[in-house]
C-alpha cells in the first residue's frame, strides 16, 4: 500500500522526524485557510502517487493566502501522468541550504533492510546511483540486530554529509529506521531531506509504502488506504476482494492461481491477441468466486471474448462449471466464452457445460487452443 | 532417490485440527506420506483419524521422531509456528500459509540462515516425490514417478507444466513449490543444488515469474555449478510495471524483475526458456531423447 506525501509526513511527525508544518486541503477555500493558519510563504503541493509533480506544475509557491487559493484552484483537478489531483498539501516554505537523500527499503534480493544516504538529494536517485555511484552510501542492516548509531555514522561519513548537518541527519536516519520497523514499511524515502538555513534537518518529501500483509496489525494504517484507482472494474474487484489488474486489450481472462493467470495472458498475446486484464479467482475457487469474477469481467465494455482457464487442484472443475452457469443465468452475457478445464473433476465440469451451457460457451481441451480460440472470437466480434 | 520428501519423511502438521489442515493432512496420508503427528495448542491427547495430536512441536518430535513439519496455521500465528518448528529441531519446515508479513520473514530468514535447517515457503504448495510422499496441497494425480525435477514459484502453473510433461510420458523425481512471496526460505539455487546432487534427476524445469532477481541468480548458479540440464519458463511477459500480479512477490519494480529481462539473462547463460507451458514440455522431451 502506497501512501500519499501528506500521510507519510503525518506519520513522520508522529515518529519524531521533523517535517514542515502543513495542512491538507480539498478545495481552494481550505487551501487559503490553511495558508492563513500556517502564515508566511507556503508551498501548494499536488497529492498524487507519481513522480515528476514539480515539472508538471503540481508544486507552487504562494506568498499570500490569496495566492494559495489561486494556485490550489489551478492544481486541483489537474491531470499528472494520468492521476487526477484531488487534494493539495499546504505547508510552510523552507529556507534550503542543501538537499540530501535518505531512504530505508526492503531489499528483496538481500532479504534485509537497506539504508541509503546521499548528499546529492532532490533529484532522481536512480540517475545518481548510475552516474555517481560513489555519492550514494548504502548499508544493509541485520534485521535481528537493528540499525545502530555507528551504522548511521558510517553512512554519514561515506555520503560526505556537511559537518553542521551531521547530527540532524543522524537523528533523521535513526527515526526513519524506527518508522520503517514500527510501520512495517517496505519503503521510507525522503527526497529531499534538507539542511535548512537555520541548521535544522527536515524531511521535505515523504514516500512511504506499507506491506499489505502486515495491515492486520496496523488498523490505523489500513484506514489510510484511499482508493487510488478511478477504474470501475478495479474498484469493483477491490470491493469484492477479487485480485484484478486492468490491461488494455479485449480478451478477458480468468483463472485460478496467480501463475496460471500470468501464463494465460502471455499465451493470449502469443496467439496474437491482447489481454484485457489479470484476474485470479483464487486457489480454492468455488461457484460463488467464479460468479463474482465473471461479473467484474463482464462489466468491462472493452472485453470482446473471455478465456476461463482452470487447473483444478483444490478447485473442483464441476463447481467452476456450475458457478459459470449460474452467473450466466443472472448476468445474461452473450459474448463468446472459451473454457478450459483440467485437473480435479474436469470431466464432470466439461459435461456440465456440454449439457447445459448456452451456445456462446465453448470448451477447448488445452490452454493453448483455448487462447487461440478466444483470440479468434475477439477478433470476429471486434 | 528424490529430494526433500520421500519414504523417510516423518511428518508433523502444525494446525492439524483446522478445516484445511485436516483436509490436506488426510490427503497426504492417503497418498502414502508417513504422517506421525499433529500439533494444536490445547488439544494434546486428541487424534485426527488416528494421527496423535500434541500441544507443541517439541512434544511431537520427542514422541514420534518427526523430521518434517507442514504449517497450516493462519498468517498471524504462522511466524511463531515457523520458529517453533525450527526450535524443535525439525529438518524441513514447509509453510503453506499465505500472507505472512514481510518484516517477519526478514527476521525468520536471517535466523534460518544461521543454521542448517531448511524452510520451504511460505505461500507455497509444498513438495511431492511421486509414488513416495507428498507434503502440501498439490493435486497428486497430476504427477507420475520419473526423472525430471520441477521447481516453481507458483502452484497452479506447476500442475499445468507437470501435466504437459506427463502427457508426453515423462514423470517427475520431485516437484517443489518454493512459494510466491518476496522472501521464501529456499531459493531456486538451494533446490537446484539438491537436484544436482540427486542421481535420479536427469533434468530440471525451473518455473519462474516476474519480480525480484532469483531467476537471474539461479542462471548464474546453473552456468557455474550444474551438469544436470535445466529448462526454464517465466510467466508474466504481459504484466505492467508497478502492479502486483496476485502473488506478493510478482511485481515489476522500475525496470527490474521483468519476464523478458529474466528470459534474456537465463538464455545468455545457456538455459533455454520456453515461451509457454506446452513448449517447455516439448523442450524437455527433446532434451531427454
Amino acid at each position: 500500500m502506497d501512501l500519499f506525501e501528506y500521510q507519510g509526513k503525518q506519520l513522520f511527525a508522529r515518529h519524531g522526524l521533523a517535517v514542515p508544518s502543513g495542512e491538507i486541503a480539498d478545495t481552494p477555500e481550505q487551501a487559503k485557510a490553511a495558508a492563513e493558519a500556517i502564515g508566511g510563504t507556503v508551498v501548494v503541493k499536488a497529492q498524487v502517487q507519481v513522480g515528476g509533480r514539480g515539472k508538471a506544475g503540481g508544486i507552487k509557491l504562494a506568498a499570500t493566502p490569496d495566492e494559495a487559493y489561486a494556485e490550489a484552484q489551478n492544481i486541483l483537478g489537474m491531470d499528472i501522468k494520468g492521476h487526477t489531483v484531488k487534494r493539495v498539501w499546504i505547508e510552510a516554505a523552507s529556507d534550503i541550504k542543501k538537499e540530501y537523500y535518505a531512504s530505508v527499503t526492503f531489499d528483496r534480493s538481500a532479504k534485509k533492510p537497506l539504508v541509503m544516504l546521499s548528499a546529492m538529494g532532490g533529484m532522481d536517485i536512480e540517475a545518481v546511483a548510475e552516474e555517481h555511484p560513489e555519492a550514494l552510501a548504502r548499508l544493509h542492516v541485520d534485521p535481528l540486530i537493528g540499525f545502530q548509531q555507528h551504522d548511521a555514522r558510517w553512512l554519514i561519513y561515506h555520503a560526505d554529509i556537511d559537518v553542521p548537518a551531521q547530527k540532524g541527519v543522524l537523528d533523521a536516519l535513526m527515526k526513519a529506521y524506527e518508522a520503517f520497523i514500527d510501520l512495517e514499511a517496505t519503503l521510507i524515502e525522503i527526497n529531499p531531506l534538507i539542511w535548512t538555513a537555520d541548521d535544522r534537518v527536515v524531511a521535505l518529501d515523504a514516500k512511504v509504502s506499507i506491506d499489505n500483509n502486515s495491515l492486520y496489525r496496523h488498523p490505523d494504517l489500513a484506514e489510510l488506504q484511499e482508493s487510488v484507482t478511478d477504474d470501475p472494474q478495479e474498484r469493483m474487484a477491490h470491493e469484492r476482494g477479487v485480485t484484478y489488474v486492468k490491461l488494455d486489450g479485449d480478451v478477458g481472462i480468468m483463472g485460478n492461481g496467480a501463475g496460471i493467470v500470468m501464463s494465460s495472458l502471455d499465451v493470449v498475446a502469443l496467439a496474437g491477441g491482447t489481454p484485457a486484464n489479470f484476474l485470479d479467482a483464487g486457489g480454492g475457487s468455488n461457484a460463488e468466486a467464479v460468479a463474482t469474477a465473471l461479473e467484474v469481467l463482464l462489466s468491462d465494455p472493452k472485453v470482446k471474448s473471455l478465456m476461463i482457464n482452470i487447473f483444478g487442484g483444490i478447485t473442483r472443475c464441476d463447481e467452476v462449471a456450475e458457478g459459470l452457469l449460474t452467473a450466466l443465468d443472472t448476468l445474461g452475457a452473450t459474448l463468446p466464452i472459451v473454457v478450459r478445464l483440467d485437473g480435479t473433476a474436469a470431466e464432470e465440469g466439461r459435461a456440465i457445460i456440454a449439457d447445459r451451457a448456452p451456445a456462446n460457451v465453448v470448451v477447448e481441451p488445452t490452454m493453448l487452443s483455448a487462447a487461440k480460440r478466444a483470440v479468434e472470437l475477439a477478433k470476429e466480434a471486434a | 532417490m528424490s529430494i526433500l520428501v520421500d519414504e523417510n519423511t516423518k511428518l508433523v502438521v502444525q494446525g492439524v485440527t483446522g478445516r484445511e489442515g485436516q483436509f490436506h493432512t488426510l490427503r497426504n496420508k492417503a497418498y502414502g506420506t508417513n504422517v506421525v503427528a499433529g500439533v494444536t495448542p490445547g488439544k494434546a491427547g486428541q487424534d485426527v483419524d488416528g494421527i496423535p495430536v500434541f500441544n507443541t512441536v517439541r512434544d511431537a518430535v520427542e514422541a514420534t521422531g518427526a523430521n518434517t513439519s507442514m504449517i497450516f496455521v493462519p498468517p498471524r500465528f504462522a511466524t511463531d509456528a515457523i520458529y517453533e518448528s525450527l526450535d524443535a529441531g525439525i529438518d524441513l519446515t514447509i509453510a503453506i500459509t499465505e500472507g505472512i508479513p514481510a518484516h517477519d520473514m526478514m527476521r525468520v530468514y536471517t535466523h534460518l540462515k544461521r543454521g542448517d535447517q531448511r524452510l520451504l515457503g511460505p505461500n507455497c504448495p509444498g513438495a511431492i516425490s511421486p509414488g513416495k510422499a507428498t507434503v502440501g496441497i498439490m493435486p497428486t494425480d497430476v504427477f507420475t514417478p520419473g526423472r525430471v525435477g520441477i521447481i516453481s514459484r507458483s502452484g497452479t502453473l506447476t500442475y499445468q507444466i507437470s501435466k504437459e510433461i506427463g502427457d508426453m510420458g515423462i514423470g517427475q523425481s520431485t516437484v517443489v513449490g518454493i512459494g510466491g512471496d518476496p522472501i521464501v526460505g529456499s531459493s531456486f539455487i538451494d533446490v537446484l543444488a539438491m537436484f544436482e546432487a540427486d542421481p535420479d534427476t536427469d533434468l530440471v524445469v525451473m518455473v519462474g515469474e516476474i519480480g525480484g532477481d532469483e531467476e537471474e541468480k539461479a542462471g548464474a548458479f546453473i552456468a557455474e555449478n550444474m551438469s544436470t540440464p535445466v529448462v526454464g519458463y517465466i510467466a508474466g511477459f504481459q504484466a505492467p510495471p508497478g502492479k502486483q500480479m496476485g502473488h506478493a512477490g510478482a511485481i515489476i519494480t522500475g525496470s527490474s524483475g521483468t519476464a523478458q529481462g529474466k528470459k534474456d539473462a537465463l538464455e545468455a547463460l545457456g538455459v533455454k526458456v520456453g515461451t509457454n507451458p506446452t513448449e517447455v514440455a516439448e523442450i524437455v522431451a527433446d532434451r531427454l531423447k
